[in-house]
């Protein structure tokens, strides 16, 4: 453990001194510009501080979008629509709606195109189909169709959600449940076992790797489901919302604490996944 | 001789297959009497896999008559008249040794807490009390063919079907297994049907060795196997038992089986 931590932070240690030297380039012509203006003829030191103190600089440094997701979240009262607590729980209880609406119709779907034969060659190409769709594209149409049927809210978001999420989750599982080799179907029948005693006895069992590999993808797509489908909707609440405020109105410290704050909840819930496929793996032999 | 447990007649079974069909099993007569330990042995390709799985109803025959206590294969598979053990222990990882072997139970209907008594008593049989908590990779490859052995045995069926149950194990360990199986019959009386392709063991654990030959695949000799039902390890280097084993390798012989 503890030999794996001083690779990890050089690389990390790396990353965030590349990203000062990215912010210095990036708005040294910004400060330059004003400074000349103001008659002003910073030497060096000044202009590198300068570079990474900008109100609204193109490329903000680490410590600003730090303290912008500190300021946004912790000293402000949750109920505020500044407050980022509230934008980003406006955002997961779509996405993970969602989620349990997409893993749950990918499931579905999965095991009807095991047991149903003619539903592979039918169904499959629609699934394929329906995931080239860019979603950036059907997320407005979405929500414009189901605002004209009075639906508006968490509904169409999650909706949007479930769409990306149900894609990784049905392919993961259509592979997991016929994991299990011939040998053990063969076993199975020679006891004259039923469809659905194999179902839960051996094919659920075999796919629950495949289950956790498709839910962690479908995880990180539920989330960008969700603040995509908050861009359309007139931008009101949720991370979708702030990005898309930020941007109108220039504020790239709020665009990339939004984004942080994406990011950090992301990886939050696929860290919980694996925590959660570790007690499963635990309970179905300590090794397996 | 009473009733049989398996009679075929004019069995054959043809495979379709991309390169045109293929004649697994040809003019198969075979009478397997209660209590018997049947081996069939042959080279490669010459149908005794195939004709264990017929009897199992894992393959259908595509001509000729079989019957399995009286009834059709698939009659008598789903009455669970036989229990079937393959080239590879296949127990479920996630499921103890226990679990492994009280899961046909479980697909019985079979009441819960006799699962576990029955599961136990077989695992007993087969020297594995004590490991009913490991998971199956904790065991060695001899130790889990056991635990399938027990498996098949769990539910009491009267007929055990093997298809080269030890063929993945290492010589010791396979004629350990061997003494264990021919004691596991003498107190059962089960009828064996064992598919094999090593000579000292048919010899060693048969009442009668079917010598089968490929292309098509068919039996070429049936031959008596009497060396009485006290059967130690040592028995294989008496004249009588090189004895049949030197038919048995000539029936392989005549059958071409060697011209590969």
């Amino acid at each position: 453990m503890s030999r794996a931590v001083l690779p990890v932070l050089t690389v990390c240690a790396a990353l965030v001194a590349l990203w000062y030297l990215g912010a210095v380039w990036m708005n040294w012509q910004l400060v330059a510009d004003a400074q000349a203006r103001a008659g002003a003829a910073p030497d060096l030191a000044e202009m590198v501080r300068l570079t990474l103190a900008q109100p609204r600089p193109l490329l903000p440094a680490p410590h600003q979008v730090v303290a912008e997701l500190w300021r946004s979240t912790m000293t402000l009262p949750v109920t505020s629509r500044r407050s980022l607590v509230h934008h980003a729980w406006v955002t997961l209880s779509a996405a993970l709606a969602g989620f349990g609406m997409g893993v749950a119709f990918g499931v579905a779907l999965a095991v009807a195109i095991v047991h149903i034969r003619a539903l592979e060659r039918s169904v499959m190409p629609w699934i394929v189909a329906s995931q080239a769709v860019p979603v950036l594209a059907l997320a407005p149409i979405v929500i414009v169709a189901l605002g004209a049927l009075g639906l508006e809210g968490l509904l169409p978001k999650a909706i949007i959600a479930a769409y990306l999420c149900f894609f990784p989750v049905a392919i993961g599982m259509v592979k997991g449940f016929r994991a299990p080799d011939a040998m053990a179907l063969d076993l199975m029948r020679t006891w004259s076992a039923s469809r659905g005693q194999v179902f839960w006895t051996l094919r659920l069992p075999a796919s629950l790797p495949f289950l956790f590999a498709g839910l962690k993808v479908a995880m990180a797509a539920a989330v960008v489901g969700a603040i995509v489908a908050e861009l359309p909707a007139g931008a009101q609440a949720g991370l979708g919302a702030r990005l898309l405020a930020g941007s109108y109105f220039g504020q790239t410290l709020q665009i990339w604490s939004a984004l942080a704050m994406a990011a950090l909840l992301s990886a939050t819930l696929v860290g919980l996944l694996g925590l959660a496929e570790r007690a499963v793996a635990r309970r179905m032999g300590p090794r397996a | 001789m009473a009733e049989p447990v398996i009679a075929a007649r004019d069995l054959s079974l043809v495979f379709t297959t991309r390169d045109g069909p293929v004649q697994a099993l040809s003019q198969v007569n075979l009478d397997i009497a209660p209590g018997e330990f049947i081996s069939l042995i042959g080279p490669s390709g010459c149908g005794k896999t195939t004709l264990l799985r017929v009897i199992a109803d894992l393959e259908r025959a595509t001509g000729g008559r079989i019957a399995v206590n009286g009834r059709t294969p698939e009659q008598a598979r789903l009455a669970r008249d036989y229990g079937y053990v393959f080239q590879a222990p296949a127990l479920f990882p996630w499921r103890t040794i226990l679990g492994n072997v009280m899961l046909p139970l479980e697909v019985m209907g079979i009441p819960r807490a006799e699962r576990a008594a029955r599961a136990k008593a077989q695992l007993a049989l087969v020297n594995l009390a004590g490991f009913e908590r490991k998971f199956p990779w904790q065991l060695s490859g001899g130790m889990q063919q056991r635990a399938s052995i027990a498996r098949a045995l769990a539910f009491a069926p009267k007929l055990l079907l093997m298809d080269e149950p030890f063929g993945a194990l290492d010589e010791i360990v396979r004629d350990h297994l061997n003494e264990q199986l021919l004691k596991l019959w003498a107190a059962t009386g089960k009828t064996v049907v064992f598919v094999t392709h090593s000579i000292p063991e048919a010899v060693f654990l048969s009442t009668r060795i079917v010598v089968m030959s490929p292309r098509p695949g068919r039996i070429t000799d049936i031959i008596d196997c009497d060396l009485g039902p006290d059967r130690p390890l040592e028995i294989r280097e008496t004249p009588a038992f090189l004895r049949i084993a030197q038919r048995v390798r000539e029936g392989l012989r005549a059958g071409h089986s060697y011209d590969v």
